[in-house]
């Protein structure tokens, strides 16, 4: 039935892709960047497309079930005849007793409203689909593209309605099942009461059919070896991981607070991203819109502001709450301060991007764009944090502190004297500016996220790996050099600038000296993980975890790489920084966040993702990175090159043109993985909605009257 | 370790760690160089329209594809005549009580550093039409449309200025493109944004690093000390006014392609609007001192004249660098003068 709903799901998107796909032809004849948008149209649209045709097939198949349990009439001696000899078993060892009655569960009753709602935006759908053809207006790139980015919500909305519509018709038809059950069982009980006889000739006619499978031994499936059993011939097209092991259950309010910050964090990544695809575009396709708030420069900090502080800041204090009473045994200080925190952080996120849009920034600072009344949110936000974390700490029941909280609290510490230095206006003038904004765009980056992640990494990569920490005094090493050498290297993003020589000497010296921290982490992290390479194959979360890992050395070395002198030449002002922050931005804090979300919140709410959607998300994550990076860095380098020779600058331009349709092509990827890894947050939050069997609920109902 | 035990030693400590890194990399360095440090000789503040434009130069963002830095490195010689020092910016203190700072010295060159764009680019029809749309007077260029800092009007009145766009520019849209206030005080921006000449006691600082850059082209299989290109001269400093196709831009700049100047014989008239602009053409656009501002040796001259006589379907006399040297030194002397 799966291989046939996946089948129909594929036939219909594959029709919707050959219709549109003359249509997408026409748009683009006579544009002059035609196969590049084309490309990034079909990326970002089929995969929805996709999505949407699978779930309409499974919306076609739970309505005709629902139809089919209107026509279904309730009948006692049907119902009997059809159960099982463990059934059998169970009624006949159920007592006599009646049954008060009061057993049907709550069911959660969405309105009519939705559907119809849902139906209308497909609808729209339609008509957006069909009719920009004839015109030459929709031959425009830039309307194309805004069409499409106009499109993408829509299509969302579709997928969240069809959904939604999916799940009221099943409780429609629990609803009905619930109250056959609940007849079922009551009926059954009259019967054991009183007429037990006949009960039990009828079972011996039956039993004598279903002996062979009549057994009454207990299965223990925990670790789901007879759930992938079938007696069917099937190919399986992905590897079947190992499920979230179970955990004592948190405090409710904890895992409601940890699943909103969660929740925000996912938010802000999908509107980040899909801004910074945006950006992206706008390097191939210049003329996308003319409005002012769209422009680059306003639209670039929002891209980057959404990112650092909205995904990136919320996961990791939410996976935080979880990690720091964990690995301290004992409860969170306050959960009042961590949801004063998350607000304060978002108003800080919405009223920062409402002010870039409008123009009002900073003054050109990168990464504090921000202007300081709305920055004052987030050291709100910080200092809540901080004394929360500390007073958990304060009271934990263990001796030690645990590596984890070395590095999570260090790191908020650090990012308060961090902020205080960039947003005080006592020592910014003149070149100071210059001084201050090195250290702070360093520092923001590397004792924020980076210290703050390797903390969350010291805590997910043993227990995910199930073994301790392989050294904690490379742990000790690393924590204490990081702190030494990443706070003097900041200059080094303004080497030959009219700052103090001696200064940019520090940074220069003080990045080849990061090596010492980078190569500790790495060989700590990389020999946790010896020996239990197998385990990585078997999980959806441990390839989250090693992909930072990696990244961790390979962009902390790139990063000290681009400090020299010459590096300084040939990189310095390309693109060649944009990869080189995404690669760390991405590939490190991401990557290690995805797991950490993967890793917790099964345990939190008891619902696992769809495992081919997180390995679906993995994967279009992890290329679109290399598609992004790798084509800009070779692009940059012979930028840097040309620049170096001489040649007149807008060769330079002209010739970035193909490395930078390479980059919206892997943006466009990381972006789809985003929607994915939206969804797969869904799903873990919601329980799906399973058809009742009358029979199984019936019997559940018997029993509890035991 | 005790200390990793208790968390009254282990936070304290680091903190302290951190704060002391940062008074002395970060804090100490900034006072003193703001203490030590005063605007040159010559620097003049913004004037309130420039201010304005400044305003609006950090309102649009420019800054995350404009540096305005000119590093003390051979390669940054094209954005300046001088590497760049921390006097220059002395004058720039807090933006308001809201903003910081806006040294805008910038981390990306997307497009082009504007340290000195005032004395590369100093028309300011030039800078309106560009921003109007770059493509107009850039083809390749790929920075935004400002359209929203430009009116269409059909009637406008004798005290504004209209900006000279084409009507393939216009997409079918009827009327003249007026300059707004904005659009007037940004350009006034970018035009007062030029390298301040040293006072005649102080030395330039030297751009370092050529032999790296040197050795890096032999290895990279390019000739060093080769003649010099005229083409890429041509399209470094030509290009943006008199087109790739050297017809220019009608109703701005004049073609070199068919020109008199250009393909005639009065080699000093030729030398002199190279070197120092022209402003002769009441139907063209002003000319600025390209030659001098880029500091133009009698080899350069020579390659850009043989570029332009050679191209297009002209046919003028080639010229050696020798044969001009007296001429050029001749037409510096008068810049000077003047």
């Amino acid at each position: 039935m799966k291989k046939l709903k996946l089948f129909l799901g594929g036939v219909l998107s594959v029709l919707m892709l050959a219709g549109f796909k003359p249509l997408a032809t026409n748009y683009f004849q006579g544009t002059d960047s035609g196969i590049g948008i084309l490309i990034l149209l079909f990326l970002v649209l089929v995969p929805l497309l996709f999505v949407l045709g699978f779930l309409f097939v499974q919306f076609k198949i739970v309505l005709n079930k629902f139809q089919q349990t209107r026509r279904y009439h309730y009948d006692f001696n049907k119902l009997l005849k059809e159960l099982n000899p463990k059934q059998w078993q169970n009624i006949l060892q159920t007592p006599k007793k009646k049954c008060k009655g009061n057993c049907n569960g709550s069911c959660l009753k969405k309105t009519l409203v939705f559907v119809i709602l849902g139906m209308g935006s497909v609808q729209y759908l339609m008509a957006q689909d069909g009719s920009p053809t004839s015109s030459s207006f929709f031959s425009q790139p830039g309307i194309i593209i805004t069409v499409i980015l106009l499109l993408i919500p829509l299509f969302l909305g579709a997928l969240f309605f069809i959904h939604k519509a999916i799940r009221y018709i099943k409780n429609r038809i629990n609803e009905k099942n619930e109250v056959f059950a609940q007849k079922f069982s009551d009926e059954l009980q009259t019967n054991l009461d009183n007429n037990k006889e006949s009960l039990l000739a009828l079972k011996t006619k039956q039993t004598s059919v279903l002996d062979e499978t009549n057994s009454t031994i207990e299965t223990d499936d925990s670790k789901s070896i007879l759930e992938n059993v079938s007696d069917l011939p099937q190919t399986n097209f992905t590897a079947f991981k190992k499920k979230a092991t179970k955990r004592p259950q948190l405090d409710p309010d904890v895992t409601k607070l940890i699943l909103w910050y969660l929740g925000c964090g996912a938010f802000w990544l999908f509107l980040g991203g899909l801004i910074g695809e945006y950006v992206g575009i706008k390097f191939v396709v210049p003329e996308v819109d003319q409005m002012s708030w769209l422009s680059f420069g306003r639209l670039r900090p929002v891209h980057t502001n959404i990112v650092f502080w909205g995904w990136a800041s919320l996961s990791m204090i939410g996976l935080g709450i979880y990690v720091v009473p964990t690995v301290s045994n004992t409860k969170l200080y306050s959960i009042k301060w961590g949801w004063i925190a998350l607000v304060c952080t978002n108003i800080m996120i919405i009223a920062g991007t409402i002010s870039l849009l409008l123009g009002v920034n900073n003054g050109g600072g990168e990464f504090r764009e921000y202007i300081w009344p709305i920055m004052a949110f987030f050291a709100v936000a910080l200092l809540l944090t901080l004394a929360n974390f500390i007073l958990t700490v304060a009271k934990r029941t263990t001796h030690e502190i645990y590596i984890s909280n070395w590095y999570i609290i260090s790191a908020i510490i650090f990012t308060v004297i961090v902020a205080l230095t960039a947003y005080l206006p006592f020592w910014q003038d003149g070149v100071s500016e210059t001084i201050v904004q090195g250290y702070f765009m360093h520092s923001g980056v590397g004792m924020w996220f980076t210290l703050y992640t390797l903390g969350l990494l010291y805590y997910f990569i043993p227990q995910q790996l199930n073994k301790p920490i392989y050294a904690y005094s490379l742990g000790i090493l690393a924590f204490w050099t990081q702190i030494i050498f990443y706070t003097v290297i900041g200059t080094h993003h303004f080497v030959f600038a009219p700052i103090p020589w001696w200064l940019q000497t520090v940074g220069i010296v003080g990045s080849a000296g990061m090596i010492i921290p980078v190569v500790a982490a790495t060989i700590n992290y990389s020999m946790t993980f010896k020996g239990q390479w197998n385990k990585v194959a078997n999980s959806y979360t441990l390839p989250f975890f090693l992909v930072p890992v990696m990244y961790y050395f390979i962009v902390s070395m790139q990063g000290t790489a681009e400090a020299f002198k010459f590096t300084n030449l040939l990189w310095h002002f390309t693109d060649f920084t944009v990869a080189h922050a995404h690669l760390g931005f991405y590939g490190i804090i991401t990557f290690a966040l995805w797991g950490g979300v993967y890793a917790i919140v099964p345990r939190l709410t008891g619902n696992e993702p769809p495992q081919h959607l997180v390995g679906v998300h993995f994967w279009l994550a992890f290329i679109g990175i290399l598609f992004y990076t790798i084509p800009l860095s070779i692009g940059s380098t012979l930028r840097g090159l040309s620049w170096m020779k001489g040649d007149p600058f807008i060769d330079s331009v002209e010739m970035m043109f193909e490395w930078w349709l390479w980059r919206a092509i892997g943006g466009s990827l990381m972006f789809i993985s985003h929607i994915i890894f939206a969804y797969n947050f869904y799903k873990m939050c919601i329980k799906d909605v399973e058809v009742v069997n009358i029979k199984d609920k019936a019997f559940e109902l018997l029993m509890k009257n035991k | 370790m005790n200390i990793f035990n208790d968390h009254k030693k282990l936070y304290p400590i680091a903190g302290l760690l951190f704060l002391c890194l940062t008074l002395m990399v970060v804090i100490l360095p900034a006072l003193d160089s703001q203490k030590n440090n005063a605007p040159l000789p010559g620097s003049k503040p913004l004037t309130a329209l420039e201010r304005q434009g400044k305003l609006i130069y950090i309102s649009e963002g420019c800054v995350a594809c404009h540096s305005q830095q000119v590093r003390n490195v051979a390669m940054d010689k094209i954005w300046g005549s001088r590497p760049g020092l921390a006097a220059d910016y002395a004058n720039i203190g807090r933006t308001s009580i809201w903003q910081n700072t806006a040294t805008l010295m910038g981390t990306e060159r997307t497009g082009p550093d504007l340290t000195d764009v005032g004395n590369r680019q100093p028309s300011q029809d030039w800078n309106l039409m560009h921003l109007y749309n770059p493509r107009i007077v850039v083809q390749q260029s790929i920075m935004p449309s400002y359209h929203w800092l430009f009116e269409l009007k059909d009637n406008p009145d004798s005290t504004e200025i209209i900006v000279p766009v084409p009507a393939s520019f216009l997409n079918g849209k009827k009327g003249k493109v007026v300059a707004t206030e904005n659009a007037l005080a940004l350009v006034a921006y970018l035009k007062s944004l030029k390298q301040v000449p040293l006072p005649s006691t102080m030395q330039p600082n030297a751009f370092l690093m050529a032999d790296a850059l040197a050795s890096n082209e032999k290895s990279s299989g390019g000739q060093a000390n080769e003649a010099v290109d005229g083409k890429k001269l041509y399209t470094t400093y030509c290009q943006t006014c008199h087109q790739e196709n050297g017809e220019g831009l009608k109703g701005a700049y004049p073609p070199l392609k068919g020109s008199a100047v250009v393909t005639g014989n009065n080699l000093d008239l030729y030398i002199d609007i190279i070197m120092n602009g022209y402003d002769a053409r009441a139907e063209y656009g002003v000319m600025s001192a390209v030659g001098v501002n880029a500091n133009f040796t009698e080899k350069e001259v020579a390659a850009i004249i043989n570029y332009e006589r050679t191209s297009w379907g002209n046919k003028g006399q080639e010229v050696k660098p020798e044969d001009i040297k007296k001429i050029v030194d001749f037409v510096k002397l008068k810049a000077q003068a003047q």
